[in-house]
């Protein structure tokens, strides 16, 4: 697809509205960036080299800048995600808890690594550092709704119901 | 809004509850609702209503009851007699059951017993609140006199009077370096530059700590009114609250606090019919512990990188876009109210002679009551973890407990009677903190837990500065070697000389304070150290070692 094709489909999506939203709330400033990106994530749940652009030339930072900030930060993911995504607690708490062993199952199971998704864009596995939960150590994240006291048993049994469509 | 409309609130509210003899009141914050306490809530609403009690009888969401590890919480108020039930793990099944036993005796099966010391041998400051109002209703905050001390501050005090209650108050930063706040105060007062700003940092980056999460989703106004207390004392009219994107429920409602706030006028133009204006905006963060540096802080707030810069300027002259700044944490802030309200010589006289107040601890890890406490500084470390944490899980043994996170260290239990202030923990090598307590057990291994935390502050180094970048790598590589049983003897020396030369030469506290867990641990636990590298085993059993074997 050219450059332009996109730019113009771009504009027609929906979700590019929130994005507009979020940025004009800011009066179009710079420091509107990371405010801009998380829209640009929570709407098209990654952000894409065509996204930045669109976003650097409305907020006139440049192209650079933004790649800068969206990597820096570990919140932004440039990649599209899955259709289920777990996010793993590898806090302090959830560490001495057993979090490892709950890595180790994914790495064993469904051979995913941090940051990777299954071959048939099933599953992705991400980590975050605390989620505040750590009372319920330890925690993970399915699909955006937190979880306390898991074992690797009770993750790939709620990662089984997800492939048999029973969640 | 005046005083009369403050009070008539108040009054409003306080018969609204008067009505009601039985509150049934469920934790709606973030570790209870992940147990399912909203269903459980709207079970209760339904129960209530089937049963036609709902002129006496009612139910609501309430803020944070401490004992996260025992979630969902109820907690069952008799107003007449002020009297309260607190019930654990409660389930769907119990709703019927509860209701039931409000006129008579409680489910014993289910209730916390009042002489558990968890909940005895607190003092509540901060928390004072927690469980007892809904912190998505702002008239529930001022009938328990929220927004009070605000009006007081504005009609009765100078700001110069503001600073010197807080200065006597004795009261010091709660995220971790424990600046006199009232010290801070004044240098952003006596700033010069017409644009002020306050900014509250609620990063809290410590993983393992959740502090800050409950204080905000508990009791929100409390912070929004210590950071408005704040801005005429300092004379700013704008403030941010830069808070963590992890924290959804929070971040709700926090805004919806705001909204509230603006609306009845206790935020905004003309606070109380002064000239004193006071905006509050949410930023967030994005997952970057350096964030939580408050240059680093600052920079992600412009928009960029949170990449830190050397102080001096201190951002009390030189802050956010070039203007004097204050920056203080949650906890710090939400203890502002109750200063002003119950005064600064009663504060002084709560804690030790250099600690004043008290201090919230997140209990985590290996230890049976994990949850949020609060006592006065200066309460022993054994007194929190053996008697209100209630010790280590049957069966193992106490082997340590970290204080501070990635910039803290280890403590063992022949230190255990130490008193939990900010001078006493830094002597033992380990520091205060934002609150966060990790106890471990015997199945932790002391090696792996300093790899742990320096593999923590190699992936979140900014990158900037040299030893900071590069000297993690470093220490992470050794760290690795050891555990894998591929050590010598050499590799500690080298950890001892690179601890120091990174503490002494980067550029933030982030690479400062990184060596900390390392020193400690080699300090405290030297003998595992040589286990691993010496005889190639890991006593704990944790690391894989390549040569030699596992215990
Ligand atoms: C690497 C690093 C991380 C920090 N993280 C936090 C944090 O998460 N929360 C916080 O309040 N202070 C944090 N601080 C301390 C802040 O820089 C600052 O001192 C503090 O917010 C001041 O508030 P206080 O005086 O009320 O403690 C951090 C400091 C460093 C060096
Ligand atoms: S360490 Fe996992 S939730 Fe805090």
């Amino acid at each position: 697809m050219s450059k332009e094709i996109k730019q113009t489909s771009l504009k027609e999506d929906r979700r590019l509205r929130m994005v507009d939203r979020t940025m004009r709330i800011y009066g179009n400033e710079p420091h509107a960036l990371i405010e801009t990106l998380h829209a640009v994530q929570e709407s098209y749940g990654f952000i894409d080299t065509d996204l930045m652009q669109y976003v650097a030339e409305k907020l006139g930072v440049p192209l650079s800048k933004v790649y800068g900030v969206a990597t820096f930060y570990h919140f932004f993911t440039l990649k599209p995600q899955g259709e289920h995504t777990c996010v793993v607690c590898t806090g302090t708490a959830c560490y001495i808890s057993g979090a490892k062993a709950i890595m180790d199952d994914f790495a064993k199971k469904y051979d995913l690594l941090p940051g990777e998704t299954t071959k048939d864009n099933k599953l992705s596995l991400l980590t975050a550092r605390c989620l505040g939960a750590c009372g319920l150590a330890p925690a993970i994240v399915f699909d955006g709704v937190v979880a306390g006291k898991q074992t690797p048993e009770t993750v790939s049994n709620t990662i089984e119901r997800w492939f048999k469509n029973e969640l | 809004m005046n005083f009369e409309e403050l009070h008539e609130i108040a009054k409003i509210e306080n018969e609204k509850r008067a009505q009601f003899e039985y509150s049934i009141n469920v934790c709606v914050a973030a570790g209870c609702m992940s147990c399912g306490s909203l269903e459980l809530l709207t079970s209760f609403k339904k129960e209530i209503e089937r049963r036609g009690i709902e002129n006496w009888c009612k139910a609501k969401g309430v803020g944070c009851l401490g004992l996260c590890s025992a979630g969902p919480l109820v907690s069952v108020q008799r107003y007449d007699q002020k009297s309260e039930v607190i019930y654990k793990s409660v389930t769907l099944d119990n709703v019927h059951e509860i209701v039931d036993a409000l006129t008579g005796e409680p489910v014993g099966r289910l209730a916390c017993s009042k002489e558990m010391s968890f909940f005895k041998n607190q003092q509540k400051i901060v928390l004072e609140n927690f469980g007892n109002i809904d912190p998505e209703k702002i008239e529930e905050y001022i009938a328990v006199g929220g927004y009070e001390p605000l009006y007081t501050v504005l009609r009765e005090m100078s700001p110069a009077n503001v600073i010197e209650q807080i200065v006597k108050s004795g009261l010091r930063g709660r995220g971790g370096g424990g600046y006199p706040t009232g010290l801070k105060w004044t240098t952003v007062m006596k700033a010069s530059g017409n644009q002020k700003y306050i900014i509250c940092n609620a990063d809290e980056g410590d993983p393992g700590a959740f502090m800050d999460r409950s204080v905000l989703e508990s009791d929100p106004h409390r912070v929004l009114e210590g950071m408005a207390i704040a801005g005429y004392a300092v004379g700013a009219d704008k403030g941010f609250i830069y808070v963590r994107a992890e924290y959804p429920l929070a971040i709700r409602r926090l805004k919806k606090a705001i909204t509230q706030a603006e609306q009845l006028g206790v935020l905004g133009r003309g606070i109380f019919n002064t000239p004193f204006n006071f905006d509050i905006k949410l930023r967030l963060g994005a997952g970057a512990f350096v964030c939580g540096e408050e240059t680093a802080l600052i920079s992600s707030i412009e928009g960029s990188r949170g990449n830190p810069r050397p102080r001096p300027p201190y951002p009390a002259e030189y802050g956010l876009w070039g203007s004097p700044t204050l920056i203080n944490n949650v906890e710090t802030f939400a203890n502002i109210p109750a200063i002003i309200r119950n005064g600064s010589a009663w504060f002084a006289s709560i804690g030790t002679e250099k600690s004043k107040g008290t201090k919230v601890f997140a209990l985590a890890g290996r230890i049976n009551n994990t949850g949020l406490i609060e006592v006065p500084m200066g309460t022993t470390l054994r007194e929190i973890v053996f008697n209100i944490g209630g010790g280590i899980p049957e069966g193992s043994k106490f082997k340590a407990v970290q204080t501070g996170g990635p910039s803290g260290g280890c403590i063992t239990s022949d230190y255990l009677d130490t008193p939990a202030d900010y001078e006493s923990l830094t002597k033992l090598g380990s520091i205060m903190g934002s609150g966060g307590m990790i106890v471990m057990d015997d199945t932790s291994c002391m090696v792996d837990v300093a790899k742990f935390f320096v593999e923590f502050c190699m992936t979140e180094s900014c990158g900037k500065c040299v030893p900071c970048r590069d000297g993690s790598a470093q220490m992470y590589h050794l760290l690795s070697k050891i555990t894998s049983g591929e050590g010598n003897i050499n590799d500690i020396h080298m950890l001892e000389k690179l601890s120091d030369l990174i503490n002494n030469t980067s550029l933030c506290g982030l690479g400062m304070t990184m060596p900390n867990p390392v020193v400690s641990t080699m300090h405290f636990f030297k003998d595992e150290y040589l286990a691993h590298v010496h005889d190639k085993i890991c006593p704990a059993g944790v690391c894989n070692m390549k040569r030699g074997g596992r215990k």
